[in-house]
């Protein structure tokens, strides 16, 4: 590295310049493919580029632009094609140099660099109508001592256009039995296409031996690692620099495919133990109930290990929320600033793929509607930035995402007149202010006239709604004029297996997962009989309302003595539940209801018990909503 | 730095061949007649590069690779035969041997200095 401190002044700032021209160039030749200047000007900033970044010590940003100078100098000369995954890949590329360039890890260029290969063989295969070769390379372990080296096949294969070359460490024997003088290492490697055997032969000189061709991928079908495992754990230094990110050390790359496939097998193994508890207990052999009981507890592990496996932290979509801040930024001509607040809090991989468009799109509105121009915040003495936060905290067994603007807040007004014209409200309704503001979610709240450019590409309010709902979440919508508004999406923290408490009501069974339970108690006498009035329990001084399941259920039949409230909690608020009887707790494995079902707003799936009967779900958030509703209806 | 290779043959004009080859491409050349003279030019000093005939008197390539191999400091040296045998047998056994690969008489200049470069690194 070339120490000169004005030499490397001089460098950034010329490396800034060129991302910036870079990023520019990129998003301009989205929608003007064939543009020879733009094409030219990409080239020219990448080149650059990677050669100052080599001059001035930043060998690891140079080798990774090489690829991305290499592609652009194809679609330069015509043999590869400008394709919206190409510019997408780019972009990212633009990102991860910003990255290198202000010290960041080299490491998410690996895979940048493999999809980009994978994109130009797809590109050349389609072209000369032939797939790549994968080809496997192990040496045999004495290869070094002999003075073979490795190094040099790579290189040729390298020289005969191989991408994806990447190191296979699955052999390494474990460090008490390592010689460092055996090579245990095998690579892997892409082959374009039109590689003769003969080319090939002269690369592997003297060691044809080491040389597996492969199966030929599946076109199109990026193949992922099936292994990837790293030697080295992160050092102290590295492991106090930020949160906790896993690294490749020790890290096992699995298809999220299989995974899914996993979870469904503890499912299926949770229920056939609750069978196997049933049939135990009943037997009242103790033997048989020990056993039971032993692999109750595995289930249990294998259930939390297993649900803990698909856990996601936040940080793993932030990246694309970064981008699109950037990218609104200059669309609208307003400084945004994104804040990110614990995005190491962890959700189940398939709620995180699901919220993705969710909350972009809420952050596509928060720039375009909440944000105000710099010019009007100065104006109302704000700071010319707008901030957009996005904040992601455990509440229970929770997670709640805000996604905060400092703009002007919504207009309750306007969107009560919007919501009345409509259609949405009568003329006449009061809403609370926050059941108010959640008429923009409502389909058909947004108009033609109201959609820009920005926010009306992609799903609407009513999708996100859908969406949020589907993962069985709550979204609950704050505001304050002048200052801004947060949007807050209360989330499960996975869908699949939940704690129940298994209750009984008019003989039939019901769940109620655990987590939103705050506690249970008798059902003061005086309050049994129904239709007595208020509806509304005293717990630890507060009214709480309550809602007889019974009723609800349309049940006939007068319930027994001791019927019990269960008071469950969504976000704030509390609703108490009347049941026969409590059975006790259970783990639930949710089985979607129907389509048919889909609409009705008690149950949020169902579940099989032990015995093999169907034990419905209860809907918390929904039942709590309702409850205070009618509270509320009664109190006007 | 410049390498060092030792060619071994018992043909006067192969070795003189192979050294002049060698030599015009930089390379420093130690020349031996039979195996037992290589091993003891490699145990006074370790070449970089040895080019061994199978074939000679004495002690023959594959017994020469086998002593070579036994010194400790023989690790790393790339071995590559130069020979007029191309029964795979033989091959086989100097691999087993330590060899690390195989070229067959005649031979020319350029794939001989082509190889001896890739060995090189």
């Amino acid at each position: 590295m070339i120490d000169d401190p004005e030499g490397q002044a001089l460098f950034e700032a010329e490396a800034r310049q060129l991302t910036e021209s870079l990023e520019a160039g990129l998003l301009a030749l989205r929608s003007a493919t064939g543009d020879r200047a733009l094409i030219d000007g990409v080239f020219r900033d990448l080149h650059t580029l990677k050669g100052t970044g080599g001059m001035f010590g930043h060998a690891a940003l140079a080798a990774f632009l090489h690829d991305f100078e290499t592609a652009f100098e194809a679609v330069r000369d015509g043999s590869l094609e400008v394709s919206g995954p190409l510019i997408e890949l780019s972009l990212k590329a633009h990102d991860h140099v910003l990255s290198l360039l202000a010290g960041g890890s080299p490491e998410p260029g690996e895979q940048l660099l493999a999809d980009l290969g994978a994109l130009r063989r797809a590109g050349t295969a389609a072209a000369e109508g032939a797939a790549p070769r994968r080809i496997r390379i192990r040496f045999a372990p004495d290869t070094l001592s002999l003075g073979g080296v490795p190094g040099i096949v790579l290189d040729g294969l390298r020289e005969l256009g191989a991408t994806a070359i990447r190191p296979l460490i699955g052999d390494l024997p474990p460090p008490a039995a390592l010689d460092p003088a055996e090579l245990h290492i095998a690579w892997e490697a892409e082959l374009p296409a039109g590689i003769g055997d003969a080319e090939l032969a002269e690369v592997f000189l003297f060691h044809e031996e080491a040389l597996e061709i492969l199966a030929d991928p599946a076109p199109g079908a990026a193949q992922p690692p099936a292994e990837e495992t790293g030697a080295a754990p992160p050092s102290a230094a590295e492991a106090a620099a930020g949160p906790p990110r896993p690294r490749d050390g020790a890290m096992m790359r699995v298809s999220a495919e299989r995974l899914d496939e996993m979870m469904d097998r503890v499912g299926e193994l949770v229920i056939a133990e609750a069978r196997l508890a049933d049939l135990a207990a009943r037997s009242g052999d103790p033997q048989l109930v020990a056993v039971a009981e032993e692999i109750q507890r595995l289930a249990t592990g294998m259930r939390d290990t297993t649900m803990s496996i698909r856990m996601t932290p936040i940080a793993s979509i932030i990246g694309r929320f970064r981008r699109l801040v950037h990218d609104l930024s200059q669309a609208l001509g307003k400084e945004i600033e994104l804040r990110v607040e614990g995005e190491e809090t962890e959700l189940d991989k398939t709620v995180i793929e699901m919220l993705a468009d969710p909350i972009m799109h809420l952050m596509r509105n928060a720039a375009d509607h909440g944000l105000e121009s710099a010019e009007e915040r100065r104006a109302m003495g704000k700071p010319g930035t707008g901030t957009i936060t996005v904040r992601a905290q455990y509440s229970g067994a929770e997670v709640l995402i805000s996604l905060i603007d400092d703009g002007r807040g919504l207009d309750a007004a306007r969107i009560r007149a919007r919501g009345i014209e409509r259609g949405l409200i009568g003329p006449e309704e009061e809403l609370a202010q926050g059941d108010l503001l959640k008429l923009i979610l409502e389909p058909g709240f947004s108009t033609a006239a109201q959609v820009t450019e920005l926010s009306g590409r992609g799903v609407g309010m009513d999708v996100v709604k859908r969406t949020i709902e589907q993962l069985r979440g709550s979204i609950e919508i704050s505001s304050e004029p002048g200052h801004g508004a947060a949007i807050h999406l209360r989330l499960p923290l996975t869908l699949a297996i939940i704690d129940g408490l298994l209750v009984e009501v008019a003989g039939e069974r019901y769940t109620i997962p655990l987590a939103a339970v705050e506690h249970i108690i008798e059902l003061p006498a005086e309050k049994a009989e129904a239709g007595a009035a208020p509806q509304l329990l005293n717990i630890r001084g507060k009214l709480v309302p309550f809602l007889r399941l019974r009723q609800l259920f349309r049940s006939d039949g007068a319930a027994g003595p001791h019927q019990k409230v269960v008071v469950v909690m969504s976000g704030e608020l509390r609703v108490g539940l009347t049941v026969d009887q409590i059975i006790g707790s259970s783990q639930t494995v949710i089985k979607q209801l129907s389509p048919l079902h889909a609409t009705q707003k008690t149950f949020s799936g169902a579940t099989i018990l032990g015995d093999g009967t169907v034990a419905l779900i209860l809907d918390v958030p929904q039942l709590v909503a309702f409850g205070q509703a009618r509270e509320e209806r009664e109190a006007a | 730095m410049q390498k060092t290779i030792l060619v071994v043959d018992d043909s006067p004009s192969v070795r003189r061949m192979v050294s002049m080859t060698l030599k015009g491409a930089g390379f420093a050349v130690v020349e031996a007649d039979d195996g037992r003279a290589a091993l003891a030019a490699a145990e006074r000093s370790l070449p970089d590069i040895i080019i061994t005939d199978q074939n000679m008197p004495n002690l023959d390539g594959i017994g020469f690779i086998k002593a070579f191999r036994a010194l400790p400091q023989s690790a790393g040296v790339p071995v590559i035969f130069l020979s007029t045998e191309t029964e795979d047998a033989i091959k086989a056994q100097a691999r087993a041997v330590g060899a690390i690969g195989w070229m067959t008489k005649p031979f020319n200049d350029e794939k001989l200095l082509s190889v001896v470069k890739r060995v090189a690194g």
